[in-house]
């Protein structure tokens, strides 16, 4: 049963004269892994503080778990988790401080704190140092505990607001993969601000990407190359002798751009403008009389969506 | 009202005040100052200098002039004897608010202009706390520690005025009445107005050294009053003491109302 968790219906939020968040309309689904991409300032933690209700909207509405934000802040903050953007922990107090003060501002059930405290510390890795103070942990132990703590109450619903950000790669791959093991095992949804493209086309079902507070762009990341690259690289094998024919062949085509030979394999490497033209390519070169061994588009990624959607953007202003 | 979630925020803060070496040895400093060796000098005094009487003459016409109910509580006393009394029971009980005032001001300050300056404030307002429970929890940590810092400071200066005022006294002679009502009565309004101030100033500051600012305008009426006790233009009893405990638990009271209409952890951000 496909349950919406967040629906928002043009929603605004201004800062006197900055629109933070402009006229945006989504739905996330539930146990779907989202993606809110965008660059820093395009609204993306505004929106995350105005679904919490923790900031008020100037217009528009929105509904997350079925209750309304601005009216119902604490009762659906009760059933929400925020990473934000530092890891907002109290650097003087110890771990175990750090999440049992939350559990109590969570309302847990207090037979219930020690064992999720044991068991969000074990899995975390944090388990040995969790009578120290938090100002003698590295940076990616304070981002798993602040996840920790995102997590403690069993949250249905998790923000997480650039959980990596300032992250070395192993720091954050270990945080991604417990995201995504979290998110997968205990069934919750997650809202994941970003602006990693490879961890959001690595890690999201669906993606929205914002810019300057608006909506460019929402879908699967494979709906979004498919939709807003046009142009591909492509690698082209053909026989060595006939090399010379297909790079003739091809510098006669108006739609595509030749690049250096990849290496080892000394297949051609092309630029095709338009995804539509790649049959025409081929066909060019069969025509031609050209043994055509391998044609591979390469893959399009989120990157060059995002960059293609940026580009759009600022040519347009 | 959820108490859980109000005592938490007060226990967080509590936590965190008492690891900030910034607020702690400042107190430190002024309550042995104070409480320690200020009623040591004062109390050895006469009977460490030779011949002090004689030179205490004059300081008998000063008190004089001091309020009828003053002279009447230091009758039959040696000069040295209401020297002591002066200085130690009624010269310095204006200073004692000072210290549960600044206390409670020093934590309440701390409390929202501190977290966003560790920036451990964003996290507190994603609780299912409601914006009064977060007012409250941050007001009852600096209140709590303002009692419990009155009360000890109380106890402290008590032990040392009777031990180093001894060998002049005879006899256990502090606290008075009006001490024990100032204790009870007027030092937890005091603190809450103090902390009542502190934290919807701290609300609207940037940083820890910007809402502590304020808390220097908050000691002032108490120096103002330290002056009116010392050159007699005001005598503290038990009534005054009971009026202005009332004065001040009303205009508490007031603030917390009017603070919890006007705090919204939506502004807290904007701030």
């Amino acid at each position: 049963m496909d349950t919406k968790v967040i629906t928002i219906n043009q929603l605004t939020r201004r800062f006197k004269e900055t629109v933070a968040v402009d006229n945006l309309s989504l739905e996330v689904h539930a146990g779907e892994i989202f993606g809110f991409l965008g660059h820093n300032g395009a609204g993306k933690t505004t929106t995350v503080r105005l679904l919490n209700g923790v900031i008020e909207a100037t217009s528009g509405s929105m509904h997350v778990l079925g209750l309304d934000p601005q009216v119902d802040g604490p009762t659906l903050r009760a059933r929400t988790g925020v990473l934000t953007e530092t890891p907002s922990l109290d650097e003087r107090l110890t771990a175990w401080d750090n999440l049992g003060i939350y559990a109590d501002l969570y309302g847990m059930p207090k037979k219930t704190i020690k064992p999720r405290i044991e068991e969000l510390l074990d899995e975390f890795d944090l388990a040995d140092r969790a009578r120290e103070k938090v100002s003698g942990y590295s940076k990616g132990m304070k981002q798993r505990l602040a996840l920790a703590r995102a997590l403690l109450h069993k949250p249905e619903l998790i923000f997480l607001d650039e959980a990596t950000s300032g992250l070395d790669p192993v720091s954050a791959h270990h945080v991604n993969e417990l995201i995504e093991r979290m998110a997968r095992r205990e069934g919750c949804t997650v809202f994941m601000c970003t602006h990693n493209l490879v961890e959001a086309q690595r890690l999201c079902d669906r993606v929205a990407i914002l810019e300057h507070g608006q909506l460019v762009a929402l879908g699967t990341p494979a709906e979004l190359t498919r939709k807003y690259v046009r142009r591909l690289d492509v690698e082209i094998e053909v026989a060595d002798e006939q090399a010379e024919i297909a790079l003739k062949v091809l510098r006669g085509m108006s739609d595509v751009v030749i690049g250096e030979p990849k290496k080892p394999n000394g297949a051609l490497v092309v630029t095709i403008n338009h995804r539509e033209s790649i049959p025409d390519v081929l066909a060019c070169m069969v025509q031609n009389q050209v043994r055509v061994y391998r044609l591979a588009p390469q893959e399009a990624d989120l990157e060059q969506v995002y960059f293609t959607l940026h580009e759009e953007k600022e040519g347009v202003s | 009202m959820n108490a859980r979630a109000i005592l938490a925020i007060a226990r967080k803060d509590l936590k965190v005040v008492s690891q900030n070496k910034n607020v702690i040895i400042p107190i430190i400093i002024i309550i042995v100052l104070f409480f320690v060796v200020v009623p040591w000098v004062i109390g050895l005094a006469p009977t460490l200098i030779h011949g002090l009487d004689g030179k205490l003459v004059s300081i008998e016409g000063y008190l004089a002039k001091m309020p009828t109910g003053m002279q009447q509580e230091m009758a039959g006393y040696t000069i040295s004897q209401k020297v002591i009394m002066f200085a130690l029971v009624y010269m310095l009980l204006p200073f004692f608010l000072i210290v549960p005032l600044m206390v409670a001001s020093m934590i309440a300050a701390d409390s929202f202009a501190g977290e966003k300056e560790r920036k451990t404030l964003e996290a507190l307002l994603y609780t299912p706390t409601t914006d009064r429970e977060l007012l409250i929890g941050k007001m009852l940590s600096g209140w709590l520690a303002s009692i419990v810092v009155g009360i000890g400071s109380f106890v402290l200066y008590a032990i040392n005025v009777n031990a180093a005022a001894w060998p002049q006294m005879h006899r256990i002679f502090f606290p008075n009445a009006m001490w024990v009502v100032m204790i009870i009565w007027v030092v937890p309004a005091l603190s809450g107005l103090g902390v009542g101030i502190m934290v919807v100033a701290s609300a609207r500051a940037q940083g820890f050294q910007d809402a502590n600012q304020v808390a220097g305008l908050v000691v002032l009426p108490i120096v103002g009053l330290f002056y009116a006790q010392v050159a007699g233009a005001m005598f503290l009893n038990i009534s005054i003491m009971l009026l202005m405990g009332l004065i001040v638990w009303i205009v508490t009271g007031v603030l917390i109302w009017f603070g919890s209409r006007i705090f919204h952890r939506n502004r807290l951000l904007a701030a």
